[in-house]
């Protein structure tokens, strides 16, 4: 062979791996999804949503607690990991913008958006779980929200930079102070940004599982006092995926179903709302 | 800031707030290294710093406690995992930037970045029930009869293939992170300028040697700083390795044994320490794992500061 065609086909290799690498990130989403969609379809049951689960090894039975009590866990995270995020972004893209201290915090926040979230279980164990004596579910809540924040505050602290400084101004000529300008104005402005991030950031703490292992535990049993152990459906897929029963099993793919969709569908919106608004 | 906003009372009180809940990203940090330290103050002063890092021994019986073979665990799943994300995490950055026609450009990146969003408890599940089994019966012996009897490379294949072991569970985690790698590689491709492209085909380049010489050359920074990230993400993955992994305290070599990784050992034995040094011993190893994990994505964090700079200059 010449120089040239060496080249050529080194050209042709080298190409052709790197399509074949992009149809196995596909062949891998398709697989996956493909596997959770047929076996939850398979076991999702009308009784799956309504009744409690059945002990083990009795057939039937349903995950209502799971489905209720990670509602409950979620939201309770949202309320509190949503206003502190957004605030504390505020005061990164606003009053602290382009000092160190800002720049500081930003980059912290984008560590702490990966440290291990069982790492945050542990530590929440130790704060709120050993000192009461007992899992509860104000613990999982706030190991998601810990979670959370970092999200919300790096996406508002960037939605909020974009909004354009002249409009601050205009608002300043009109004698307005400074937080008004924020509430009324930027706050106006960044509104789908901001709740683009609080919907990715609930994607986010939705299927999160080792934050909850130890700290809102689980419960077979229907209960939404978050001061009690509460059950939510990662917890229990993991617990049911584990398991000897072949119902279990089944309904862990259910839940998986559910979780997953859920999940995808909220991404998918923010995806396209960002593509819709930024673009 | 314009002065005349600090004289308003409650412009102060909402300056204050929003502080005080910027702060709190600081406070967390500490505050869990602080509990972290002082939990795990009884394993550090029975076992110390390196004694604790260098012992192989886990065995709640004996009280006697090290994370050697919790590290190594964790070591060997992520480092392999990264060897077989990384070829394809770049392929389909190079594929996303120069291959696909413009049409397929949008909706592939989206595709792969959704693998991103599904849950890691989902990644679990569907490796024990589905990627596992496909594994023990199909690849894993595959693998043993070609590489089994090679000298030096055969020690990594010896054993019977179950399934539940370190290859399977760093397949899933490669796919995990492939999506963290290949989008960040991607928007590195993209930032270079096509000026600098153009001048390299004028000479008479192929396309691949575009891509080799000029595109991942500019781009390494952004690149490295995408794979530290991965590395990150890898090291604290608990419930997708946690369902494949086993749970078993000892150095292994081969790639068809079970092992522990830190996460997994906390996820299977946090809830059930029934002693205070056990319990003691498991917060040192979430210590350990926090303090690598926060390290790594700083290290990765300040390549992509880098990377920021050096484009956007």
């Amino acid at each position: 062979m010449t120089r040239e065609q060496i080249r050529k086909t080194e050209g042709i290799i080298a190409l052709t791996l790197s399509t074949l690498a992009a149809f196995l990130g596909l062949f891998w989403l398709v697989f996956i999804l493909g596997d959770v969609l047929v076996h939850g379809i398979k076991a999702l049951k009308l009784s799956l949503f309504l009744n409690d689960p059945a002990p083990p090894g009795v057939e039937g039975g349903g995950l209502r607690n799971a489905f209720v009590g990670q509602l409950l866990i979620t939201v309770c995270a949202t309320l509190i990991g949503v206003p502190v995020g957004v605030l504390g972004g505020t005061f990164l893209a606003e009053y602290a913008r382009g000092r160190r201290i800002a720049r500081l915090i930003s980059v912290l926040s984008d560590i702490m958006v990966s440290v291990p979230s069982i790492v945050i279980g542990t530590f929440i164990y130790a704060v709120l779980v050993r000192p009461i004596g007992h899992f509860n579910g104000w613990a999982g809540a706030v190991a998601l929200s810990i979670i959370m924040i970092p999200v919300v505050l790096r996406t508002t602290e960037d939605m909020l930079s974009l909004v354009p400084w002249t409009l601050r101004e205009a608002a300043f000529a009109l004698g307005a102070p400074y937080y008004k300008v924020i509430t009324q104005v930027v706050y106006r402005g960044a509104a789908t940004g901001i709740l683009t991030g609080i919907l990715l950031s609930i994607a986010r703490v939705a299927g999160e599982t080792a934050p909850l292992l130890f700290t809102s535990f689980n419960n077979s049993f229907f209960s939404v006092d978050m001061k009690q152990p509460v059950a939510s459906l990662t917890v229990t897929i993991f617990q049911y995926a584990m398991g000897p029963y072949d119902n279990w099993h089944a309904q862990a793919w259910a839940a998986a179903f559910v979780i997953t969709v859920f999940i995808l569908l909220l991404t998918i919106t923010g995806r396209l709302i960002i593509k819709w608004r930024y673009k | 800031m314009p002065r005349t906003a600090k004289k308003n009372p409650v412009d102060n009180i909402f300056s204050l707030v929003t502080a005080a809940a910027s702060f709190s990203v600081i406070i967390l940090i500490i505050g869990i290294l602080y509990v972290l330290v002082s939990e795990s103050s009884l394993a550090i002063g029975r076992f110390g710093i390196w004694k604790f890092l260098s012992s192989t021994d886990w065995d709640p019986v004996k009280e006697s406690f090290g994370a050697l073979t919790n590290v190594y665990g964790t070591a060997f799943t992520t480092l392999l995992s990264l060897v077989i994300a990384i070829p394809v995490a770049i392929g389909i950055a190079i594929f996303v930037t120069e291959i696909s026609p413009n049409f397929l450009k949008g909706p592939i990146g989206a595709a792969i970045e959704l693998l991103a969003a599904i849950p890691s408890i989902i990644y679990g599940m569907w490796g024990l029930f589905t990627l596992s089994p496909i594994m023990s019966n199909h690849i894993e012996p595959f693998l043993k009869k070609i590489f089994g009897s090679v000298p030096l490379v055969g020690i990594l294949f010896q054993g019977t293939p179950m399934g539940i072991d370190i290859l399977t569970a760093s397949v899933i985690l490669s796919i995990m992170i492939i999506p963290f790698t290949a989008s960040i590689s991607r928007d590195s491709f993209n930032l270079t300028p096509s000026v600098v492209k153009e001048s390299a085909y004028a000479i008479g380049a192929t396309k691949w040697e575009v891509v080799k010489n000029v595109v991942i050359p500019y781009s390494k920074l952004g690149v490295f700083g995408g794979i530290v990230l991965s590395l990150g993400r890898a090291l604290g993955e608990t419930m997708a390795v946690a369902f494949v992994l086993g749970n078993n305290h000892r150095i292994t070599t081969s790639l068809f044994d079970a092992a522990a990784t830190i996460t997994v050992t906390l996820a299977n034995e946090f809830a059930e320490a029934d002693t205070d040094i056990y319990l003691s011993s498991l917060f040192y190893l979430a210590l350990v794992l926090f303090v690598m994990s926060f390290i790594t994505l700083a290290i990765a964090k300040f390549f992509l500061l880098r990377a920021e700079k050096k484009y956007s200059r």
